[in-house]
């Protein structure tokens, strides 16, 4: 819905500032007019390798600014409305930037996104030249926030916090289930998310009791998990843990249900596809049971449900990209408003201060420190008849864990 | 003799000036990015425009340099400056390790490009798998501002830098057609067999080619580093650096020596012109890049510089009297 | 390291697997012997055949079985056209320009698809999908396995065709001879475009074969793309049964290797064996010609 009525070009965003600086050059409060748009920019990979995760951060975007305006604008700058720049950073690092400076020079008030880490380091450090606030979303690369740079934030949690967030989880949830298991095979793509976590779950699992069987590299993308299944098969680990994107995820799952593969848990971290309702759409029965930590909305929070609801009427699909874009607009408009300016030194101390509660997110209220929001945390889900749903931490959660899955 | 490098020097000029006329970011921007580019389809073209060798993985090069900067000065403190210039070197190296085995082997046409792409996907998957490369993490250079660390508060001084080793590979590739092994890389682009009757050593003209090749990319894979300060395994050594070179000479003009720069330039000002008409459905801007991309190759099948030159010459022809402006 | 029914059943899987890769580059070779073009759109192209496949079952409720001899004439028509009209007339007949115009090709395919189907990861399901054959303790998916038959009967058909038929003969003759063909009467133009069609048209089947076992996204041939390109050196370039050899060949290698090494650096396996290929025996493994 949104798409079609945000202007998303070019033109049409030199037409909003031609029409911006209209309104600036008439005394606005004498002829009452609306005050000029604030514009905000969004950077993400709308085309490339990430297209897929970009589109819906996207859409969590637009959907934000349009609630936004819809609530009345960022109201001690007189109700001044977003308005959207938006960026395709074509799933590459220089893409990004260029990008950035574009909207740099269209005068926007911050940045939101970047998606992938190598694309948010170098997105938020153009930015940085120009004291140019930037939300980082996702991008899990803890380089992110220990450059020093005053202006980068991000909302979401970092590399460290979600394999930490993980291995707790789950070592609470075997535990409550009466440690029924005790070994563990690692899938994991071999970029910076998957190879990370492998190094860190290879330290901490033996820690909580677990016993590593083997840890298994796939490539992105692969054409054939066969053989992966296969060792599965032999070395039949209680507990199966990928960490692997979308298309790989279905195949491993696919294969798998084929091979008759039946550990007792499947738990993935910052899995692509187990928290992705097309892929529990479509593989109702590969999909049952399977749990994931994962960047998550709160369940329990109206304005969440509400936004499922839109994107669903807009035909959108929903993974946690959405909502997780959508807080950070969020975010930004809670600055805004506290700021009381869009000067860029104090909208940068706004954000510093944040202590928003607002959000759609299980976090509780902002809190940064050298620009990483402290709350961040994933939360462990899992596909129960056919829904994903939120069984660890219990603040959070709206089902129990089902584990063992088999016996 | 000075004649020839005219045409060089005003070019060289005429970008050097435009950070005096605009002070748009985003142009200054766009146009490092492009030297950048330029720089390492300079390299691609001296093999495969001079040469007539085509190479799929000019990837190789740049990312050897780029990542021997990165982890000198990374993992052991060196001077960026002395960082790149290792980096170049060692560019070079893997060049000729290459070239030697490759041409060796006799292997030449598709044979080559393939095998050129198959070394570089090899050193791909290898940095994402070690180590010393920061694996599939990557490696971040520190933001730390200074001449010494070849990092530039002001992209102007960055456009500078780059155009200084564009202008310096300009002169080098001219110097070389103008030289005796540059008139022995063409005999062997023309006709192996003939040059070779004709006493030429084919592989070491080759060898030579390529190590210089390798050395001019992987100077853009060390720019490329400077500028961005991170660098992964499908940064460095993705198959999207062998093509982007490769587009760029092809589509600027094969053999010229202007032609990568010329290339570079149409082709990011395409992709950037295309953007901004591209509306909000994702992937129509790259489609239309490469519509214009075949019409481009379709209407002038020597380069954008080959058809000028052509456009030239007849004009030249038309008006014989004021024909030499 | 590895108990024997395990590497044999890796094996196994290697060959199902190569069969898929032997069809992708069956089109690959077949162009690559006659027009002597490396053709970069051969991956967008498989694409647009997958997104065929996906769509045919989708909205039609055809099978994907079902759908390949409809798919196989439409992509021939596809090919045919594109070279005829596209690549032909602009690139000239130069080596390099050919190049940039696939190039350029395969940018527009991926990114109409892109704008069209967006960039999700889309899927189909069948009753099959995980129907298996168990001999003994193994578990063989019927959808590999009829894709490795059909793989074996497409190379067959292919090889017929060129061998038996008057078409196959006159591509053969220009592909060899581009000169003299055209001096005995054979229209050259024409001819490359029935290759460069006939290449699309295995394209069509590799998809519905692959679409059971896969998913589609508009960049999923370039994960196939690279592979298509080392059988086809390493089964001599050109060559029919090398490339379906060296289809089956690298699928065992790249199972084997993933194995051992795992998934992610087994990789290195394929190219390293086909630089070794490349650097000692040029030729190909299985190719007679030099």
């Amino acid at each position: 819905m949104t798409i079609w009525k945000t202007p998303l070009g070019r033109r049409a965003v030199l037409k909003g500032s031609t029409a911006a600086l209209a309104t600036l050059a008439a005394p606005s409060i004498l002829r009452g007019a609306e005050p000029a748009p604030i514009k905000v920019g969004v950077l993400q990979p709308i085309t490339g390798a990430l297209a897929m995760d970009g589109e819906f951060g996207r859409t969590g975007a637009e959907f934000a600014i349009a609630d936004v305006n819809a609530a009345g604008g960022i109201k001690s700058l007189g109700g001044a409305k977003l308005e959207m720049v938006f960026g395709d950073a074509r799933s590459n690092p220089e893409a990004g930037t260029q990008e950035v400076e574009r909207m740099q020079s269209e005068g926007v008030v911050a940045v939101v996104g970047g998606f992938a880490s190598g694309i948010c380091l170098a997105a938020s450090q153009t930015a940085a030249r120009y004291d140019l606030p930037y939300i980082v979303d996702v991008g899990v690369s803890d380089q992110i926030v220990q450059r020093g740079l005053k202006n980068t934030f991000r909302f979401g949690p970092g590399f460290g916090t979600c394999a930490r967030t993980a291995f707790d989880n789950l070592a609470r949830i075997n535990e409550a289930a009466g440690k029924p298991a005790k070994t563990v095979v690692l899938v994991h793509e071999d970029g910076l998310f998957g190879s990370g976590l492998a190094k860190v779950m290879q330290q901490e699992l033996p820690k909580l009791g677990f016993e590593i069987l083997d840890t298994i590299a796939v490539p992105t993308p692969s054409r054939d998990l066969s053989n992966v299944v296969l060792r599965l098969r032999s070395l039949n680990p209680d507990l199966v843990i990928p960490s692997t994107y979308y298309g790989e995820t279905v195949l491993l799952a696919r294969t798998m249900q084929q091979q008759r593969v039946r550990p007792k848990g499947v738990y993935g971290v910052l899995n692509g596809a187990a928290s992705n309702t097309r892929f529990v759409k479509e593989f109702p029965e590969a999909a049952d049971k399977i749990m994931d930590c994962n960047h998550w909305y709160d369940p329990r929070k109206a304005a969440a449900q509400a936004l499922i609801k839109a994107a669903a009427a807009a035909g959108k699909g929903w993974n946690y990209n959405l909502p997780l874009n959508y807080s950070c607009v969020g975010l930004l408009a809670d600055a805004l408003n506290r700021a009381g300016s869009t000067d860029r030194a104090k909208v940068n101390e706004a954000l510093a201060a944040s202590t928003w509660a607002d959000h759609v997110m299980p976090y509780g209220p902002t809190k940064f420190v050298d620009g990483q929001n402290q709350g961040a945390a994933p939360v462990s889900l899992q596909v129960q008849e056919g829904a994903i749903r939120v069984i660890y931490p219990e603040a959070f959660s709206d089902a129990k864990p089902i584990f063992p899955a088999r016996a | 003799m000075m004649r020839t490098y005219l045409p060089i020097l005003a070019i060289v000029g005429l970008i050097a000036a435009i950070p005096f006329a605009v002070t748009s970011n985003t142009a200054l921007n766009f146009v490092v990015f492009v030297l950048i580019i330029a720089l390492g389809a300079q390299g691609w073209n001296l093999l495969g425009g001079v040469g007539g060798q085509f190479s799929f993985g000019h990837a190789a090069f740049f990312g050897t340099g780029a990542y021997v900067s990165a982890i000198l000065q990374v993992r052991y403190g060196l001077n960026a400056w002395i960082a790149m210039a290792a980096g170049i070197l060692l560019g070079a190296a893997v060049a000729w390790g290459i070239g030697f085995l490759s041409f060796r082997a006799g292997l030449r046409g598709s044979y080559f490009a393939l095998v050129t792409l198959a070394f570089a996907e090899v050193l791909r998957i290898l940095a994402n798998a070690v180590p010393i490369t920061g694996g599939a993490a990557g490696l971040l250079l520190k933001l730390d501002i200074g001449v010494l660390n070849l990092q530039f508060a002001s992209r102007a001084a960055f456009l500078w830098l780059a155009l200084g080793c564009v202008a310096a590979g300009l002169v080098l590739c001219r110097w070389i057609m103008d030289s005796r092994f540059g008139a022995q890389l063409v005999a062997v682009r023309e006709n192996e067999d003939a040059a070779r009757a004709l006493g030429v050593d084919v592989l070491a003209v080759k060898l030579k080619a390529i190590t210089v090749s390798g050395a001019l990319t992987a100077a853009a894979g060390c720019l490329y580093l400077q500028y961005f300060l991170y660098l992964d395994a499908n940064i460095a050594y993705g198959v999207w650096i062998s093509i982007e070179v490769l587009l760029a000479a092809m589509v600027g003009g094969r053999g010229l020596v202007l032609g990568p720069l010329v290339g570079a330039f149409t082709l990011h000002g395409l992709g950037d012109l295309t953007k901004q008409f591209a509306g909000g459905i994702p992937g129509i801007d790259l489609a239309a890049y490469g519509t214009v991309l075949i019409l481009v190759v379709a209407f002038a099948p020597g380069g954008v510089l080959g058809l000028l030159t052509r456009l030239w010459t007849r004009r030249a022809a038309a008006q014989p009297a004021g024909g030499r402006a | 390291m590895y108990s024997l029914p395990i590497v044999l059943e890796a094996t196994l899987n290697g060959l199902l697997t190569g069969a898929i890769y032997a069809l992708v580059a069956l089109g690959l070779t077949l162009v690559y012997g006659v027009l002597h073009i490396i053709n970069f759109a051969h991956g967008a192209f498989l694409t647009a055949a997958m997104f065929a496949v996906w769509m045919a079952v989708t909205f039609l409720g055809v099978d994907p079985y079902v759908a390949i001899p409809f798919l196989t004439i439409v992509f021939f028509a596809i090919g045919y056209g594109a070279q005829r009209f596209v690549i032909g007339p602009a690139s000239h007949g130069d080596d390099g320009n050919i190049l940039l115009v696939t190039l350029g090709l395969s940018i527009v395919i991926e990114n109409i698809l892109l704008a069209v189907f967006r960039a999700d990861t889309r899927t189909i399901t069948t009753d099959y999908a995980f129907e298996v054959v168990e001999i003994g303790p193994l578990l063989i998916s019927q959808a590999r396995l009829y894709g490795f038959l059909a793989a074996v009967v497409v190379s067959g058909l292919l090889w017929g065709l060129l061998t038996r038929t008057d078409t196959g003969k006159a591509i053969r003759a220009v592909a060899k001879e581009k000169l003299g063909a055209s001096l005995v009467g054979i229209d050259v133009r024409h001819i490359y475009a029935v290759t460069f069609g006939l290449g699309c048209a295995t394209l069509a089947v590799a998809a519905c074969l692959l679409m059971p076992i896969f998913y589609v996204n508009p960049r999923v041939g370039q994960a196939f793309v690279l592979v298509a390109f080392t059988i086809v050196v390493l089964g001599g370039m050109g060559s029919i049964p090398g490339a379906l050899a060296g289809g089956l060949f690298i699928g065992v290698v790249e199972s084997l290797t993933g194995l051992f090494f795992g998934d992610s650096l087994g990789q290195i396996g394929i190219f390293i064996i086909f630089i070794l290929v490349l650097l000692l025996r040029p030729s190909g493994l299985f190719g007679a010609r030099a």
